[in-house]
């Protein structure tokens, strides 16, 4: 890897405006153009090496191959590889004694996440078979992909087909091996997966709104891969999340008003959940990740990926037309989204045992980590877990309205999910509660006391018994 | 296309079908906003009444204030004028109302839509202002475009639009300008500071009063009553209102913000409140600050560098240097321009049209 070595690990991706302006006047100053009036040849050359020939002519470069057009193969890898161990070292995001789930959903994204994931580790493990002291473990990896025939079934054949391909694309990567789970989308209901998968149809039947039956299908994948991360003993779930993606989630939380809860969701931690969330490839372009797909023939299996509808499938096509009027938008999109005041989890939380990291954190350069520990817990919405915003907090009058547990769970959810996901008759809203997978619904109940939780332990001193009463 | 919005929702109304407000009348429309099946003296009650309540919620006006409305003619700012004087009739805000109106000086556009606003003068008993540019600055727009041709026009009336409402306002001794910025305006602004990266701009833009600290406060009435629901109104009413585009900037009506909006709007009504909503939300610590505001110190207007923009452009154009303050800034020219570089024919991601007294 090119990037791998040398100065330019510090995020260089981040120059490439400055060094696509600089470079060509430089060039000509020092005469190092190696053919003066073959201006063909000299726009194609690599920005970065400036010896190998660029991927793309540079007029692509607009087109939607990213860097593609500034870079020749090896500089374009080592960038983009560069951009992903920046994400991973200047977060903390992975430690040696973490064990790592990647989600993978066979599309170009979470395959380049696997990939970057896989050589990461190949590397670490190459180090600790050098290392004399062998004081740095070599994290572990595993893979999971979310089955969601149940939901939109496709032909059976096909189907296993794609799963056995996934299979082989796991187990084709280098040691040390890493397990594949493949779990159906209904087993958050419980261990019996026939059951759950009717119950799952059913709860999204109640919805009816496009959007919302999109978007709670999304946090239902979501609880899936915490089930899975937990019942197996990982510490971190890496999602393939690149810019484009990220881009789209900005427009659409703004459309969808979850513009307080939208800076969690976009940073490069997102600690709310039991197994914290990275996102490794925030700073990378789909098109890029197409493009080294492509170029290192990394195999996705397409088959299983379906367009969105409604508003995101709006929101995406739209983001889709900015990014063709000017190549850098979605960057822009997501850097203003980034300027939004992030939550206190939106860092990996530190651990007490500091001796056991002690040679992993020398190595983490850890910026914008600032705790700030005086905060009281956020409260969050029983369903997409975004934080609440304290005027969008339940009032208690709204839960004399209604005194059922259905009730009080509509009234918990934050503003846009009871517009799009909750059902507004209260008789639909009873069986929809009585559909909700656990997880849900003791996700609502905690939510209700998290706050007194925290008010006790700021006078926990103070008090002489252990629980409420004072018995 | 305005009239074409207003007909469509008609097609879908079920012969007698009752109102679902006062269930005695005929319902005539669908109300944009909720989808609503209302007849024309509901929707013209809840319209009303929305506006009452946002100016009363957000304590817009004071009793006894004078109070200056940007009127350009076009659809906004008419049913802005009517619809305040009638509330201030109604609700005895106790409120001196006067219409204010900028002459860029375009022939064929601005003397037309002054005509419409000289009618609302006498239809609605409202005093009215009107401050040019020829007066303020020595040159009207349309000699500004023979100078600099049709590209960066824009940049140019609106510094000086911003400026000559301020001076209008100043004229007439009010204590507030109101504009006609609708909810869809302000939704769209949400989103172009988002596509922009303007973090400075998209935590002020959906507050319903700005420049508190200035001279003259503005606010928006406005605020969350739907362009759709505007158009309607002022159609039922039959209101005289002026709507061409501005003959400079024919085709920065319509760019891709204002058309996602309006795709959004058709799929979910609610999206315009949510994406204010948002913007109202969004978590953006205080420390993100503007620039200190000082005085311009050639003509006093505020300013946050040496000299105002409208001066540094005024010294371009008098100096045979229009090039001067446009573009990359640098020096005293850091002043940021509230409009994008705009080039003519070339669909733009910002829309607003021009010649109205919106920026």
């Amino acid at each position: 890897m090119a990037c791998s070595t040398g100065t330019c690990q510090s995020g260089c991706y981040k120059d490439n405006n400055e060094e696509e302006e600089q470079v060509p006047k430089r060039e000509a100053a020092n005469g190092v153009t190696p053919n003066g009036n073959d201006i063909d040849h000299h726009h194609n050359l690599c920005l970065k090496c400036k010896v190998n020939e660029t991927i793309a002519p540079p007029s692509a470069a607009g087109g939607g191959v990213g860097d593609g057009g500034r870079f020749c193969a090896d500089c374009f890898r080592g960038n983009l590889f560069g951009k992903f161990r920046f994400a991973v070292t200047a977060n903390a995001m992975i430690s040696p004694s973490d064990k790592v789930l990647v989600a993978f959903s066979g599309g170009p994204s979470s395959r380049v996440a696997l990939q970057f994931v896989h050589e990461m580790q190949h590397k670490a493990q190459k180090n600790f078979d050098a290392s004399r002291d062998r004081s740095l473990p070599v994290f572990g990896v595993g893979v999971a992909f979310i089955d969601e025939n149940a939901i939109y079934p496709a032909c059976s054949r096909e189907f296993d087909q794609s799963i056995e391909e996934m299979k082989l694309i796991v187990s084709n990567l280098a040691p040390p091996r890493k397990e594949f789970h493949v779990a159906p989308i209904g087993s958050i209901y419980s261990s019996d997966f026939s059951d759950g998968r009717d119950r799952l149809k059913e709860l999204l039947n109640a919805v009816s709104d496009v959007t919302g039956k999109e978007d709670l299908l999304l946090h239902l994948r979501m609880l899936s891969l915490q089930k899975i991360a937990l019942e197996n003993g990982y510490t971190k779930l890496v999602l393939g999340s690149c810019t484009s993606r990220i881009a789209c989630h900005v427009i659409a939380a703004t459309v969808k008003g979850q513009g307080y809860s939208l800076a969690a969701d976009i940073q490069y931690v997102d600690a709310r959940w039991e197994i914290p969330i990275v996102l490794p490839l925030r700073d990378c372009l789909t098109q890029e990740l197409n493009m080294l797909c492509c170029l290192d023939r990394l195999e996705t299996v397409e088959a299983i990926n379906r367009p969105c509808s409604g508003i995101n499938g709006l929101v995406s096509s739209f983001v889709k037309l900015l990014q063709e009027e000017n190549p850098s938008r979605e960057c822009t999109i997501v850097r203003t989204a980034g300027k939004l005041t992030p939550f206190h989890f939106n860092r990996i939380p530190e651990t007490d045992d500091g001796n056991a990291h002690l040679a992993s954190q020398r190595r983490q350069k850890k910026f914008n980590l600032k705790p700030n520990e005086s905060l009281p817990p956020e409260s969050f919405c029983p369903i997409c877990h975004s934080p609440l915003n304290n005027c969008d907090l339940p009032s208690f009058s709204s839960f004399e309205d209604d005194q059922t547990s259905a009730g009080i769970f509509g009234a918990s959810c934050c503003p846009s999910c009871r517009f799009q996901i909750v059902p507004k008759e209260p008789s639909s809203m009873v069986q929809f509660y009585s559909l909700l997978p656990q997880p849900i619904i003791s996700r609502a109940k905690d939510g209700g006391c998290g706050n007194q939780r925290w008010l006790r332990e700021q006078i926990q001193d103070c008090l002489l018994s252990d629980n409420e009463d004072g018995t | 296309m305005q009239e074409a919005d207003v007909v469509k929702p008609k097609k879908n109304i079920g012969a007698g079908r009752q109102c679902t407000i006062c269930n005695q009348r005929r319902a005539a429309l669908k109300r944009p906003k909720t989808l609503e099946q209302i007849c024309r003296e509901c929707f013209y009650v809840v319209f009303e009444e929305e506006i009452h309540r946002v100016i009363v919620d957000n304590q817009l006006f004071k009793p006894g204030e004078r109070i200056a409305i940007g009127a350009s003619g076009g659809k906004d700012s008419t049913v802005l004028a009517y619809v305040l004087s009638e509330l201030n009739r109604r609700h005895n805000y106790e409120l001196d109302l006067f219409l204010l109106s900028v002459d860029e000086g375009i022939t064929g556009y601005r003397d037309d839509s002054l005509e419409t606003v000289k009618r609302n003068e006498i239809q609605y008993g409202l005093p009215l202002k009107v401050v040019s540019y020829k007066e303020l600055y020595g040159w009207t727009m349309d000699e500004i475009v023979k100078m600099i041709g049709l590209k960066n026009n824009c940049t140019f009336c609106g510094v000086f639009r911003r400026q000559a409402l301020d001076r209008g306002a100043a004229l007439l001794k009010v204590d507030k300008l109101a504009t006609g910025h609708n909810a869809d305006d302000i939704a769209e602004t949400v989103l172009l500071n988002i596509l922009r990266g303007d973090i400075a701009r998209l935590s002020r833009c959906t507050s319903i009063t700005t420049g508190e600290d200035g001279p003259i406060p503005r606010c928006k009435p406005f605020k969350y009553t739907y362009e759709k629901e505007i158009v309607m109104y002022a159609y039922f009413k039959r209101l005289d209102y002026f709507s061409t585009e501005c003959i400079y900037s024919p085709n920065a009506y319509r760019g891709f913000a204002r058309e996602f909006i309006k795709d959004l709007e058709r799929i979910r009504p609610s999206a315009i409140l949510d994406i204010i909503k948002s913007g109202e939300d969004f978590r953006i610590s205080t420390s993100t600050k503007m620039p200190e505001q000082g005085t311009c110190e050639r003509c006093g207007y505020i300013s946050s560098q040496k000299w105002c923009k409208a001066c540094i452009l005024l010294e371009g154009l008098n100096r045979g240097l229009p090039k001067l303050g446009i573009g990359r800034s640098r020096g005293i020219t850091t002043d940021r321009s509230n409009d994008m570089k705009q080039s003519n024919g070339i669909k733009n991601i910002q829309s607003k049209q021009c010649g109205t007294l919106d920026f």
